[in-house]
């Protein structure tokens, strides 16, 4: 069973959130364990640039293993205040750790999101 | 209906994502689908395979059979050798890629993708059967485990007591597995390295498993899925029938024309099936070589493509020139885990087949940067092999 941290957020689209989600509050984001191994080995993260707007529930970047491409959708909506680079150099990061180190942007957050889902509530959409 | 490997329980046992393939639920990756590809490359890997499909021809009547239904000069293979081939409609379309493998004067086991196994051994029921031939379709009573990468003799010989020297690329030898489990074992893969193939029992299949896993271990076998099968291919330029290979294109499309055999006037060789169109589309060929701005619109060769960016194209995605024309598509595409970039086969119009051509591939709406570039994308160091 993949790990579904209790203290975090996420979406729908296999997202996490870590951090206060209301506005003007910055979190990180990352794919959660259970969409990293479903992707196998990712080999490349495109990544959103600094200072871009994304919005919730758009795409806003890719994740290519060498099986699959995956969308990497803006679990909240704001503006982009940091890029992993580690995570840029090394995408096996995600694999191996898709939580903590293996966050991919940090967005400060213009609107909250209220769809977001607690741990509990995503576990249920990946049994 | 999906049927089952019989090494289904093992699979799980080792934690495997499984995958329908072809009808079959078979493993894509047990761990990590890099590191598989990698310990092909440098040690070993186990490859469940058995979804393929093996076909015995046999009978005195079986090698003039054979050379009437295939496209290659089968009679002219030599027992104990294998041969690369392919089954061809009237039209010169490819029904399937094979390996035939002549196991005595006249006992020759086909082998046939899975997804076209039944349709294969119908076919050559249609063309070859005779009271002086017997086709039987044992894919069901057949499994195929395969060893390949650098470190596979050795724990091939541990398996089967030895090994003799002579056992060349595309050659096989029936052997006993712990002597005691009948084996056709065949120095053949799908990967681009040295390896083996163990044609077994079904019923025997977990113990050759376990076998191969045990005499691997200290020399690092790693299992290996269909994930890794697949980008092991691609590097190794090999076609992979549903992409570059359909009864849509041709041997001589697909750049395999070495394999369709005509005979010369000194050394004739009689009629097969396809021949007249396969004479048609080699002619074709050697023209849109020589003059590619003559070749129709429609036109399209099979091209290796070396992506100079970061993201890959994959299976369907439109090939474009530098204008935006489309002149092709993408049939097979991924990140090359030894080349550290994308890689890519495509059908393209011969205008654009040259190596070096710069082309775009359309991937989810934004253009890639290609270059075509000679196959195979890798190529292992030959010092071990003989040529097929």
């Amino acid at each position: 069973m993949a790990n579904i941290p209790d203290e975090l957020m996420y979406s729908e689209e296999h997202e996490w959130v870590a951090g206060d989600v209301s506005a003007g509050s910055e979190v990180a984001v990352g794919i959660t364990e259970y969409a990293a191994a479903a992707l196998g080995d990712i080999v490349y993260v495109e990544a959103p640039e600094m200072g871009d707007d994304v919005v919730a529930g758009e795409v806003c970047g890719e994740l290519e293993s060498t099986k699959a491409v995956s969308e990497f959708f803006a679990p909240v909506t704001g503006v982009v205040t940091a890029i992993n680079e580690a995570v840029i150099d090394a995408p096996e990061t995600l694999n191996t750790e898709a939580y903590g180190d293996g966050w991919i942007i940090k967005i400060t957050i213009k609107t909250p999101n209220r769809k977001l889902l607690n741990s509990e509530q995503y576990a249920a959409i990946t049994e | 209906m999906v049927s089952a490997s019989p090494l289904a329980e093992r699979h799980a046992a080792l934690g495997a994502t499984m995958t329908d393939f072809a009808g079959w639920s078979m493993p894509v990756r047990y761990a990590s689908d890099l590191a598989e590809h990698r310990a092909v490359r440098t040690t070993a890997g186990l490859f469940d395979v058995s979804h393929m499909g093996e076909i015995w021809v046999r009978g005195p009547g079986a090698s003039a059979a054979l050379d009437a239904a295939l496209v290659s000069w089968i009679s002219r293979v030599t027992p104990g050798r294998a041969k690369y081939t392919m089954i061809c409609a009237s039209d010169g379309g490819v029904m399937d890629d094979l390996i035939v493998y002549r196991t005595s004067e006249e006992t020759f086991l086909v082998v046939a993708n899975a997804d076209n196994a039944v349709a294969v051994a119908a076919e050559l029921t249609a063309r070859c059967a005779s009271d002086a031939c017997e086709v039987e379709d044992r894919s069901s009573v057949t499994s195929l485990i395969a060893v390949q990468g650098p470190a596979s003799r050795p724990i091939v010989e541990a398996m089967t007591g030895g090994l003799p020297p002579e056992l060349r690329y595309y050659a096989a030898i029936e052997v006993m597995i712990d002597r005691t489990i009948p084996a056709l074992v065949a120095r053949t893969g799908y990967t681009g390295e040295d390896g083996y193939e163990f044609f077994v029992a079904t019923d025997d299949a977990g113990r050759v498993w376990d076998g191969a896993l045990a005499r691997g271990e200290s020399r690092g076998i790693v299992p290996c899925g269909l994930g890794a099968r697949d980008t092991l291919r691609l590097e190794a330029g090999m076609p992979l029938y549903g992409h570059e290979l359909s009864l849509a294109t041709t041997p001589f499309a697909a750049g395999l024309g070495r394999v369709v055999q005509f005979g010369s006037p000194d050394d004739p060789r009689g009629d097969f099936i396809g021949r007249s169109a396969l004479e048609a589309a080699a002619t074709e060929s050697t023209l849109w070589e020589d003059e590619p701005h003559l070749a129709a619109p429609e036109a399209r060769v099979l091209v290796g493509m070396l992506g100079e960016g970061k993201r890959a194209a994959r299976a369907g995605h439109r090939v474009l020139d530098g204008f935006g024309a489309e002149v092709g598509a993408v049939t097979s595409g991924a990140p090359s885990p030894t080349l550290g970039q994308p890689i890519a086969m495509a059908y393209v119009h011969p205008r654009f087949a040259q190596a070096g051509t710069k082309l775009v591939a359309d991937v989810r709406g934004r253009g890639e940067q290609m270059r075509v570039t000679a196959l195979p994308f890798y190529q292992r160091p030959r010092a071990d092999a003989q040529g097929a």
